[in-house]
């Protein structure tokens, strides 16, 4: 074992020497590329071009949103974020495959000893759950705050998603996954990531059919300022903020126990 | 304001320097929990609020769980060893 170790000494610190010349040779590149970066607001800059203009003096009168990040998101670049939510869910799709604890089929326990080593929820948090409870409602209203009034204020699917999908899981750790998964166990969850991920690509599907044919579309686009405006960006927000809550849920659930519950037994 | 931004970078710095040389994994990823918290105040600085939110959101709370409940399920924390209650 020591001989051994010896005669790898030359290699690790070769290895060594190795690692820091790359590391400084990165440096490097990125300073020198930052370097050669465009003066930050400056007049002649390439960022200034018609892109970014068109879509500030027009981006409320053509996609209908106020918020001039959210029609840049799901109006002119939707197919963009049609990508990242298939990401995320094909994210969660993978972690299933990898985390996921199965069951013995002779006596139904899991076969991940860590996991059933310690039932982590059984314990009752009496500072979790005070916090929990004054925290969840506040967090959860918040989340879906941000994704309705996506189009609005600053916001969106994502960002809601995420904050929903943190509430669900601060749920999960001072209440016990059981309690969710009353509500939201594994049957629930597919068909809400499904249909949501189906009513998006449906929706795009129409309006890029349309727009690529010239058709005007008949979805209107609404006052400007009005919750119920922006053409399709609210119900592509809300699309967008089930899937992201729900990758997050899962994530967590598959973590911690292996997968989510099927609810009652 | 630019004195703000200016010692919020150079915690961002000292937070991402700390967090590799840091051998511990619980204090690892509580600094990193911090530079996303920093990060979140910065965006909010830099007129960007849908990212702060995000960032706050993803950052600080989901990647923090996610990454106990890795180091549980290969044994960093919360083992056996270490609980006696």
């Amino acid at each position: 074992m020591k001989r051994k170790h010896e005669e790898r000494r030359p290699l690790r610190t070769a290895y060594r020497v190795m690692s820091v010349a790359v590391f400084l040779t990165l440096i490097t590149v990125l300073l020198l590329v930052v370097s050669w970066l465009a003066q930050f607001g400056g007049g002649e800059n390439p960022a200034e071009n018609e892109v970014y203009k068109r879509y500030v003096e027009s981006g409320t009168s053509e996609g209908g949103a106020v918020n001039t990040v959210a029609d840049m998101i799901l109006d002119y670049r939707a197919f963009d974020t049609l990508g990242e939510s298939n990401v995320l869910f094909t994210a969660a799709c993978i972690v299933l495959i990898l985390l996921r604890a199965d069951k013995d089929p002779k006596d139904g326990r899991l076969l991940i000893p860590e996991l059933q080593a310690e039932p982590l929820h059984g314990k009752k948090d009496s500072i979790l759950r005070g916090t929990a409870r004054i925290l969840l409602p506040a967090g959860l209203l918040f989340g879906i705050c941000i994704v309705l009034n996506g189009h609005l204020s600053a916001g969106g699917g994502f960002s809601g998603g995420a904050v929903i999908g943190a509430a669900l899981i601060l749920f999960a750790m001072a209440y016990g996954p059981e309690k969710l998964e009353k509500t939201l166990n594994r049957k629930t969850w597919s068909w809400l990531v499904w249909s949501a991920l189906l009513v998006y690509t449906l929706l795009k599907t129409y309006s890029f059919y349309t727009g690529a044919n010239g058709i005007e579309s008949i979805i209107p686009l609404g006052e400007p300022g009005r919750i119920l405006s922006g053409g399709m960006i609210l119900p592509l927000n809300i699309c967008v903020g089930i899937v992201v809550a729900c990758t997050m849920y899962a994530f967590y659930a598959l973590f911690s126990k292996g997968g989510i519950g099927s609810g009652g037994k | 304001m630019t004195v703000a931004v200016g010692l919020l970078l150079g915690l961002l710095v000292i937070c991402a320097l700390a967090v590799s040389i840091i051998k511990d994994p619980v204090a690892a990823v509580l600094v990193q929990l911090g530079f996303s918290t920093v990060m979140a105040v910065i965006w909010l600085i830099l007129e960007s609020p849908d990212l702060a939110v995000t960032e706050a959101a993803v950052g600080t709370g989901v990647t923090g769980v996610l990454f106990f409940f890795a180091f549980r399920r290969i044994g960093l924390i919360g083992g056996k060893g270490e609980k006696k209650e």
